[in-house]
């Protein structure tokens, strides 16, 4: 680890709060549907929009309500993707011709960007066209995020209200967001990409003969844009098969930089929503603090893994300066591969810049033990926040539990109902992680699918479970995923992770809207202070993280014990 | 139901269409507009003819030329397309090696390739193979390390070779942003322009 390396981190990430703040204060403006200085331009689309889908934007829904709304929408788009990557070969913009995807790849693939996964298993230039990039993929991103972001809005507006059986409008959520804060965003985002390098042509390819007289056929397409708003969304899903390691999708620091930035903006810009739509600013900023501290402890273990370099290969006469470089960029180095993993993993994204796969073990297990938190340290767009209020609500009802207080968390009362509730979604992550990976290790046709035996070809499936139902999408690249169980289970996990989680947490918020605000006491357990922030970090290491040390004993440690020990497999 | 799922069904419509159709493909034909050289992939040409792109790297075997660091890429077998064979930069099918830290192919792969790279300790660059398999740049020291060879083979004076690849050192900006790296194409472009002794 270097000082430059440190110093190179932490500016994006001090930039990061910075840019979020102001962020986060229009999301909510736009939550609570006042007038922005996008109205002008924008407000005319929204309007359209109601009109030809006949929504009546001042009609709010109940819960379930706006669940089944929810889960309609997303329904209905996840078998247009499907619909999509089957025809691909009949639709337009697709210039080389390529095949539809087999039934069990497209409903894997549908399922992955449905669920705001982009779980990849195919290799995007030789799979898909220029078309259904665009409208397959990219209208998932955008559509996903935003899906994630209204539960997220509707969850916040439960603990600002009293006494109210409604949570807010869903159809007028989702279009208020990709309008006024997606697609802008996305848009100036993709202009800076395209100036720093990133290719948007409907071009697939252009041929070129070496200096030294051979072919190099050099894929491109239309990268910027979905570039823009798979780092925005926390989607994940690159243009090409090695993600944003790919020169095309992020040709050199700066790029690197703006990608790792778009990451963190609205993760970190909803802990500002929320305090500023519950009325208490500090609410938001401890959840911010939580985040803020968990990031830094991964990036500290995995700069320190990966600097150190491969002790396997120092032995044998390779210089350790440069650190672990399997699988990694030089315009990257450590500190930015390191930053973006750690980035991308503790939101949903799974976007990578560098191959987890190759990875130093220890280095490896941040960022799975980053999802199987619950992805929440600041988590997704949406499902980050919503993920951390679960976890508070449970950190509330042990506070209340140790000392004997009534539990309330920003003047609700947390009874035996939530607490149920948060439980049954936070029991998700084990289940499907956890059986999944030991069901797909008993079976020899899953093992077949690794890259590798011994500790890193458990971890390789482990990895894939916690990325599937975690809807992360990044992976141990060296297991072959498009198998028909992977396929298939792994696509069920997304499903679980996902939507599992979600519907508990909007009944959360309707139960929590019913209720009235009580207003605080000396018997209030105060959730605005370092205490709370403490104990929520508690909460989040013991409840999210303990149960998966066992797994992660068998995999990445045993595998980080047995390296240092010169054994290789 | 029926009326949730009309609603549903024409704002998936309306939200596909803005965000999928309408906005890329404006954007497409913008950034061309703004920025022609990049929204095209940065294409290098000579003579009118493609001879690559600035982002993306090549494959250089010739002991004339500095030689980017391996790479993990592969393409169809053309005897049996089910298949595959190792293509070094091939630009059309990204990979790196996916192999883990304590893979015995890894360590292998880096021992067979050592005894080419000159005195150890060597650097980590040059036997290691990059994220993407077109990384295009490689670090200071592997450069150096190269400079004999290419220079022999060109019959120039160490000191000018030394001399270019020291121009085409990029270091990081305002000091702590990037890191140093040479751009293997471009460095062998110059080369190739420089004037024989």
């Amino acid at each position: 680890m270097t000082i430059r390396g440190w110093a190179e981190i932490l500016l994006v990430l001090v930039v990061a709060v910075l840019l979020a703040w102001p962020v986060g204060i229009h999301i909510a403006r736009v939550a609570e549907g006042k007038r922005t200085f996008l109205h002008p331009l924008l407000g005319p689309i929204e309007r359209t929009f109601y009109t030809l889908s006949r929504i009546d934007p001042a009609q709010e829904m109940s819960w379930q309500q706006y669940t089944f709304a929810l889960l309609a929408l997303n329904a209905i788009h996840f078998l247009m993707l499907y619909a999509i990557l089957r025809l691909q070969f009949y639709l337009p913009l697709n210039p080389d011709h390529l095949a539809g995807m087999s039934p069990r790849l497209a409903f894997n693939t549908a399922m992955s960007f449905v669920t705001n996964t982009n779980w990849q298993a195919y290799s995007g230039e030789t799979t898909l066209s220029p078309g259904s990039q665009m409208w397959g993929l990219t209208s998932h991103m955008f559509v996903s995020a935003g899906t994630g972001i209204t539960v997220a809005l509707a969850l916040s507006r439960a603990f600002a209200r009293g006494g109210l059986k409604t949570l807010g409008n869903f159809w007028v959520d989702l279009t208020r967001i990709v309008l006024y804060v997606l697609l802008p965003i996305a848009v100036v985002a993709a202009f800076v990409l395209v100036a720093l390098g990133v290719p948007q042509t409907l071009a697939t390819h252009a041929d070129a003969t070496t200096l030294e007289g051979l072919r190099q056929t050099i894929a491109m397409g239309p990268v910027a844009f979905m570039e823009a708003i798979k780092q925005l969304g926390t989607n994940g899903g690159g243009y090409f098969n090695a993600n944003s390691a790919h020169p095309f999708e992020n040709p050199n620091a700066f790029s690197c930089i703006l990608e790792i930035l778009l990451v963190l903006l609205i993760p970190f810009a909803l802990t500002f929503t929320f305090g500023h739509i519950v009325g208490e600013k500090r609410q938001g900023y401890v959840l911010l603090a939580v985040a803020g501290i968990f990031l830094l402890a991964a990036v500290a273990v995995a700069y320190s893994s990966e600097a150190q370099g491969n002790p396997l290969l120092t032995a044998i006469g390779v210089d350790a300066t440069q650190g672990n470089m399997e699988g990694k960029e030089i315009r990257f180095g450590i500190p930015l591969s390191v930053l973006f993993n750690v980035v991308t993993t503790a939101t949903s994204c799974g976007a990578v810049n560098a191959m987890l796969d190759s990875y130093m073990p220890l280095g490896g297990m941040v960022s799975m033990f980053l999802m199987q938190l619950g992805e929440v340290v600041p988590g997704g767009v949406g499902s980050g926040l919503y993920g951390l209020i679960v976890f508070a609500v449970l950190a509330v009802f042990l506070a209340g539990l140790m000392v004997g207080r009534t539990p309330e968390y920003l003047g609700k009362k947390i009874q035996a109902k939530e607490v149920k509730l948060a439980v049954l979604a936070v029991l998700i992550l084990p289940l499907s992680i956890l059986g999944g990976t030991a069901l797909s290790l008993a079976l020899p046709e899953a093992r077949a699918s690794l890259a590798i035996g011994g500790p890193h070809g458990l971890s390789e499936m482990l990895y894939a479970f916690t990325s599937a139902t975690a809807n992360n999408g990044s992976a141990f690249a060296g297991i072959s995923a498009d198998t028909p169980w992977l396929d298939t289970t792994l696509g069920i996990a997304m499903l679980l992770g996902r939507y599992a989680f979600l519907v508990p947490v909007l009944a959360i918020a309707g139960s929590l809207g019913e209720k009235v605000k009580v207003p605080a006491s000396t018997g209030t357990f105060p959730t605005d202070g370092l205490l709370f922030v403490g104990l929520l970090c508690g909460v989040v290491f013991i409840v999210g993280g303990l149960q998966f040390m066992p797994a992660l004993s068998l995999g990445p440690l045993a595998e980080h014990f047995a390296l240092f020990a010169g054994k290789s497999f | 139901m029926i009326g949730t799922f009309r609603p549903a069904l024409i704002l998936v419509g309306l939200l596909t269409l803005l965000s999928g159709v309408l906005m890329p493909l404006a954007f497409t034909g913008l950034a061309s507009l703004v920025f022609p050289f990049q929204a095209h992939g940065s294409l290098l040409k000579k003579d009118g003819k493609i001879f690559g792109s600035v982002l993306i790297g090549q494959n250089f075997t010739a002991a004339r030329y500095f030689h980017p660091r391996p790479s993990a890429t592969t393409e169809p077998d053309p005897k049996d397309p089910s298949k595959t064979i190792s293509v070094p930069y091939a630009a059309d099918n990204s990979a790196g090696s996916n192999l883990a830290p304590s893979a015995k192919a890894l360590i292998e792969r880096v021992k067979s390739d050592l005894p080419s790279m000159g005195p150890h300790p060597v650097p980590a660059d040059a036997v290691t193979a990059s994220g993407s398999g077109l990384d295009p740049d490689i670090s200071r020291a592997y450069a150096e390390r190269q400079v004999a060879r290419v220079a022999a083979a060109r019959h120039l004076p160490e000191t000018a070779v030394r001399d270019l690849v020291n121009r085409f050192v990029k270091t990081p900006t305002l000091g702590f942003i990037g890191e140093e790296r040479v751009n293997v194409l471009m460095l062998n472009d110059a080369l190739d322009q420089m004037p024989k002794p």
